[in-house]
């Protein structure tokens, strides 16, 4: 059993990085993501790592030399939010293209114009279609337990795809939380020794990286890229499993709460879902059956298992903390994708929420369940997008 | 290891470390560069490419080039991407995970991988002092996207978004001089060379993989597409480009500078320039300014250059 410790997101996450040890970290600072590689390179130059810090002038580089050192053939991670991801965003394909297992907490912040360094989803949702696996924590004991899992999916030989470990910036970041650690040696077990495919620096067999493909095969390509991600559910399942083994917590694709009787439910991620779950409690004293349901993995996204696990239900609140401009929020997109495959057709409303860091607030959540329970019971939608928690 | 014997018989017989078969055009300076620079030495190489005519052309689909590892991701990244390679062999032989093979890592972009689109992630990767080597081939535009105006671009040349207009007269500006950018960054070597002086090219090349943190070099390579010259005159017009002190060939090693070959008679710029089609407007009676304000920059820059130079010389004597 490891040190139970009273820590931010942020510096959970960079002990997890200590525990890992990676070959090499290339870095650049943005908050509220800076302060994670900041205790890292604490880690590094008191020699508590071997890791190589490469100290960027770009996040567009800090990608780069990621991308470079994972084909060097070694374990490599880095972390960001925000502009920082949007600069990255055309070497997140590259990343996932090439197939390197580069692991990236992404502490999410909210996306310029205008400027704002607080929380919400935008930058994560921006990379969904990049081909890197996405998950979501609601804490920072999340944050911590999906880094170290996200070592494990990624880097599993039948996949070899990067990660993104997303918390929501300063609500998880930076708040100090209660995080049971886990020992070194047990870190250390569970992540296991890198395995190097095709490694570029084995000189004796030298390999090309990199190439141009036209119309005749990169379709191909990218279909096998597809195919890759259809494996990863039951990678990440077979890696919770093992991770439940050794701390006793449980992981799944996605986390429900008070589900499986309810007649309405919240779909939210990250740590709104906290402050939901408690106002749930509150609904269900008075007899109102209501559930949720937590996405962790966003990418790829389980839509046959979420529709599986919605079926039942009369009337479903998908709670986004991002926009498509001009569009529904991505969450409720996914959501609605999943509903497509179920026999019964739940009501589905969106309401957008949190941007930029906005509070989400307990009369929120009741604003949305009662809402939910109208629908339930008329089984009429007035409004299908909505945003909440606005100062009018 | 030892430094190489460059003689032309023995290099004639050693393995190419580029092969033919790549699909660059006829006439090209940059495969040249790429196998002389390879052929100089014997160390292990590692490569990185950014977006261009040389990454095109040399790694399609299930076919390279490349008889050495090598790695391509993007276009403005190729100093960082191959900074990443580094710093991983750095690691995994400090960790004992790897054995010590004293492998060189080398970066090639062209002009507007290097001057444009490439400079920051250069700049920052000279400034963490990787030991690498970056190699720029430049051929003033760029080629590969079809002739478009670089800041490498030669002042008057017409290119397809600075196009010899009936108001515009091709390029306005001066070229920007990223050799002696590269060498304000204190790195410990910087050089200018010509793959038609391929012994002085690959002597530099040389020299710089025995010296430990970022090398910087620049190379002239001609392209007959955008420079409108003939296919078989790549090594003639970088020959030119040297006589007329329009690419001098020379390097600053720890901030002394040494000009390392010095034409016997400093040709006419012109030499340089008729043959090529992009300057073909400069030769018109109204455009005949331009020519001058050429010749004018070319000698000032010479001129600098040899006053550099004769400071370096100047300290050596102390």
């Amino acid at each position: 059993m490891g040190d139970i410790v009273a820590v931010t997101g942020n510096e959970a996450c960079a002990q997890a990085f200590k525990q890992i040890n990676p070959d090499v970290c290339a870095a650049y600072p943005i908050t509220p993501a800076t302060d994670l590689m900041q205790r890292f390179s604490s880690f590094v130059n008191d020699g508590k790592v071997d890791t190589e810090l490469v100290l960027v002038e770009s996040e567009h580089s800090a990608m780069s030399a990621c991308i470079g050192a994972a084909a060097a053939g070694g374990r490599v991670a880095t972390a960001t939010s925000s502009q920082g991801l949007a600069l990255m965003w055309e070497m997140l394909y590259i990343a996932a293209g090439t197939r390197l297992p580069i692991i990236m907490p992404l502490v999410n912040r909210a996306l310029s114009a205008p400027l704002n360094i607080h929380g919400d989803h935008s930058d994560g949702m921006g990379a969904r279609d990049t081909g890197w696996i996405q998950l979501y924590s609601e804490n920072a004991q999340e944050a911590y337990d999906n880094t170290i899992q996200a070592f494990r999916i990624a880097e599993h030989l039948d996949i070899r795809v990067p990660a993104m470990v997303c918390m929501d910036g300063f609500i998880v970041s930076h708040s100090i939380e209660r995080v049971e650690y886990i020992d070194d040696a047990d870190v250390k077990k569970f992540v296991g020794e890198f395995q190097a495919v095709n490694p570029l620096l084995d000189m004796d067999k030298p390999k090309s990286y990199g190439p141009l493909i036209l119309t005749d095969m990169y379709h191909e390509y990218k279909r096998a890229q597809h195919e890759v991600m259809t494996k990863v559910p039951n990678i990440v399942r077979e890696v919770a499993a093992d991770f439940e083994k050794m701390t006793g917590r449980k992981y799944d694709l996605f986390e429900t709460y008070r589900l499986d009787d309810a007649e309405i439910a919240v779909v939210v991620m990250s740590s709104a879902a906290g402050t939901t779950k408690d106002i749930i409690d509150q609904y269900r004293e008075k007899g109102i059956k209501v559930g949720l349901l937590k996405p962790r993995m966003f990418r790829p996204f389980p839509f046959l298992e979420i529709a599986e696990a919605l079926q039942h239900l009369k009337a479903i609140a998908v709670l986004d903390r991002a926009d498509s401009f001009g569009g529904y929020g991505p969450l409720f997109s996914e959501i609605t994708g999943a509903v497509m495959s179920m026999n019964s057709k739940p009501a589905v409303i969106n309401k957008i929420f949190g941007l930029g860091g906005r509070d989400y607030l307990p009369d929120q959540a009741e604003q949305v369940l009662d809402e939910l329970v109208t629908i339930a019971k008329t089984g009429k939608v007035e409004t299908i997008k909505e945003y909440i928690g606005v100062r009018e | 290891m030892t430094t190489k014997p460059l003689r032309l018989r023995e290099l004639a017989k050693g393995d190419e470390r580029i092969s033919h078969g790549h699909r660059m055009c006829s006439g090209c300076g940059a495969p040249i560069v790429v196998k002389q620079v390879l052929m100089a030495t014997d160390y292990p190489i590692v490569a990185s490419n950014a977006t261009g005519c040389l990454e095109v052309s040399t790694c399609i689909q299930e076919y390279t080039a490349w008889k050495i590892p090598w790695i391509h991701s993007a276009f403005e990244n190729a100093a960082a991407t191959i900074s990443g390679v580094e710093a991983m062999y750095r690691s995994l032989v400090k960790q004992g995970k790897l054995e010590d093979r004293n492998v060189k890592f080398v970066a090639f972009g062209g002009d507007g991988g290097t001057y444009d689109i490439g400079f920051q992630s250069l700049s920052g990767a000279m400034e963490r002092g990787h030991d690498m080597m970056y190699i720029c081939y430049d051929n003033g535009a760029y080629m590969n996207t079809g002739i478009q105006r670089s800041s490498a671009t030669p002042f008057g040349a017409n290119t397809t978004t600075c196009p010899a207009g009936d108001v515009i007269p091709g390029k306005l500006q001066q070229r920007k001089d990223m050799t002696k950018i590269m060498a304000a960054h204190g790195i410990p070597y910087v050089a200018q060379a010509s793959p038609s002086s391929w012994m002085d090219l690959m002597k530099k090349v040389q020299k710089a993989f025995e010296i430990k943190g970022p090398k910087f070099l620049n190379v002239i390579s001609p392209c007959n597409r955008g420079w409108r010259s003939r296919t078989d005159d790549a090594i003639a017009l970088s020959k030119l480009a040297v006589e007329t002190c329009y690419w001098p060939l020379y390097e600053i090693e720890n901030g002394v500078t040494r000009v390392t070959i010095k034409p016997k008679e400093k040709k006419p710029l012109v030499d340089f320039l008729k043959p090529q089609g992009r300057f073909k407007h400069m030769f018109s009676p109204e455009n005949a300014g331009m020519l001058t304000q050429a010749q004018e920059y070319v000698d000032a820059q010479w001129n600098q250059l040899l006053k550099e130079a004769a400071a370096g010389e100047a300290d050596k004597a102390e």
